[in-house]
């Protein structure tokens, strides 16, 4: 069986500065896989690239059997990819329904959008609370609820999460964190991008180290997190 | 006699006109942070397509019939006009540094001009309008033009029908989320070039209405009618809150009310009578816009940029 994703060679570039070196991995279907490490590694160029946002200047991006190299980003949403940015991006002067309304642009079952929205609010009952208040008005944490529930809204075949506990307290990390385990826990195929190495580890089944372009280490979540020297970068410890 | 109600009434008429060009630059600057300042003449050749259509109706004809086509008409000649400045002149330069849209969209403006003064026949200087069959209508001391009444209806029921088609289609939503975060807009399957297209054509519809309407209000349309509309116009958005289509139309609203107010009432200051009268109405509209930059440079419906990020 050939995995969901499958990244080879991956090479992204900003003008002569090549920001992704020739990256390769995969995720299976059901699986978490987390690609940590510290700021301007191209964790998140590589998911603006997997999206669509940004053009790669060589290798191959395999989505469900189909290449996604080329593909507007507009076109690889409908594709089963859903892409949850770093910074979270709600549309600010929308309300909540809206900006969940928005996740499922695509989707044309008004009644199976009813449904998920509602699912939304279950996953985030202060979502539900506010359905009707200016997005941009939420805090950080109730942003990033929202902009995870809008990204569930496509029924993604693969759910991308870039640094969805950035800027948050501890305690709003700790829910996030918790939700991105239910979410798994249901099934969801997820790629998470995290900063915040031991939450992403513990959670994923596979794990990648990157270091300014390139994955240095890979290994099962588990693995990294008692890893030497994943434990003495990211972790924190001498 | 007292002359206060008819210049308000001249300035609500002429601000609508001004709010119905506004809302162009406003959808525009809203969705790809453009001024597109070749706008003034898709408003101009907006006019010329709709006498093109009258003088190529059988003469006699009722201008009942000939209303509705010469609104198509001109709408047909300016949103073609306008969707192909946004493929051919600006889309090559997104991602340009501002200033080269810019100046290719001063370069449109010229070459509009200069394309309708050469090959239009007879438009070197102006050409004649029809007129609409019916008014002037005398409303107490108010004498309404059949131009103005063209204005006063066409204006507010097409600012209704954006403000619907914005707020409840799924296309204005879409519009929404470009204007408010373009990158992510297209995570959510949002095709953003064709909003922008889309963005344009409405800017070249109004525009269009606009320019006819110039052509009833003035009786005559020319090949320079869109600099001078088209700054003002710009002036109303700005005024009104840039990238807002409510504050499009109320700047224009105010805009027009202040001109028509400083055009009859400055040269009563003692001491600025040589200030009166038609000719100085840019100098007011444009005094305006440098208050506005200066003491309220998000206009009066805009949000701080700030709020945007």
């Amino acid at each position: 069986m050939t995995a969901l994703l499958q990244v080879e060679d991956l090479r992204v570039a900003y003008g002569k500065i090549e920001a992704v070196k020739g990256i390769s991995f995969s995720v299976e279907a059901g699986q978490v896989v987390t690609l940590i490490g510290t700021n301007g590694a191209g964790k998140t160029t590589t998911l603006r690239t997997l999206s669509g946002l940004l053009k790669p200047v060589g290798g191959q991006i395999l989505f469900d059997g189909k290449p996604l190299t080329g593909v507007p980003a507009h076109k690889i949403v409908a594709l089963g990819l859903a892409h949850s940015p770093e910074g979270r991006h709600i549309f600010p002067r929308l309300s909540i329904a809206e900006n969940l309304q928005l996740g499922a642009f695509l989707r044309k079952d008004k009644e199976g959008i009813e449904q998920d929205i509602q699912r939304a609010y279950d996953l985030f009952p202060i979502l539900g609370e506010r359905r009707k208040q200016a997005a941009g008005t939420l805090s950080g944490g109730e942003q990033q609820m929202l902009a995870m529930g809008r990204a569930l809204m496509s029924r993604p075949k693969l759910l991308m999460l870039d640094e969805p506990s950035m800027g948050l307290s501890p305690i709003m990390m700790q829910k996030i964190m918790a939700t991105i385990a239910e979410l798994k826990s249901q099934g969801t195929t997820i790629l998470l991008v995290e900063q915040n190495a031991q939450a992403a580890l513990s959670l994923a089944d596979q794990g990648h180290v990157m270091e300014v372009g390139s994955i240095v280490l890979s290994g099962s979540g588990q693995e990294l997190l008692h890893d030497e020297s994943v434990r003495k970068a990211y972790l924190g410890e001498d | 006699m007292n002359t206060l109600p008819q210049q308000l009434a001249n300035g609500l008429f002429l601000g609508s006109m001004y709010g119905l060009i506004a809302i162009g630059y406003t959808m525009v600057y809203g969705i790809v942070q453009l001024i597109n300042f070749a706008h003034g003449e898709i408003f101009m050749t907006g006019g010329f397509g709709a006498l093109t259509v009258y003088l190529a109706l059988p003469d006699g004809i009722s201008m009942w019939i000939a209303l509705p086509a010469m609104l198509v008409g001109g709408a047909l000649v300016a949103v073609l006009i306008a969707v192909g400045a946004e493929r051919f002149a600006y889309r090559p330069l997104r991602g340009a540094p501002r200033l080269a849209p810019l100046i290719t969209a001063i370069g449109l403006s010229l070459a509009l001009q200069q394309l309708v003064f050469n090959l239009y026949p007879n438009a070197k200087t102006s050409r004649v309008f029809p007129q609409l069959p019916f008014g002037p209508y005398h409303l107490g001391s108010i004498t309404v033009q059949s131009g103005d009444v063209f204005l006063i209806i066409a204006a507010p029921l097409c600012m209704a029908v954006l403000a619907f088609f914005v707020r409840l289609s799924r296309t204005g939503r879409a519009m929404q989320a470009t204007a408010q975060d373009p990158d992510t807009a297209r995570l959510m399957g949002i095709d953003t070039n064709r909003i922008i297209v889309i963005a344009f054509a409405i800017g070249g519809l109004f525009a269009a209405v606009a320019g006819t309407a110039y052509g009833f209000k003035y009786g005559n349309v020319e090949y320079t009618m869109g600099f001078l509309a088209g700054l003002k116009a710009f002036t109303a958005a700005v005024l009104g809150g840039i990238g807002n289509i409510y504050g499009a139309m109320l700047g224009g609203l105010v805009l027009g009310l202040a001109e028509a107010m400083a055009t009859a009432y400055i040269a009563d200051i003692p001491g600025m009578q040589q200030l009166g009268g038609q000719g100085w109405a840019p100098v007011w509209a444009f005094v305006l816009l440098i208050l506005v930059l200066l003491i309220r440079p998000q206009g009066l419906l805009g949000e701080r940029v700030a709020d945007r990020a």
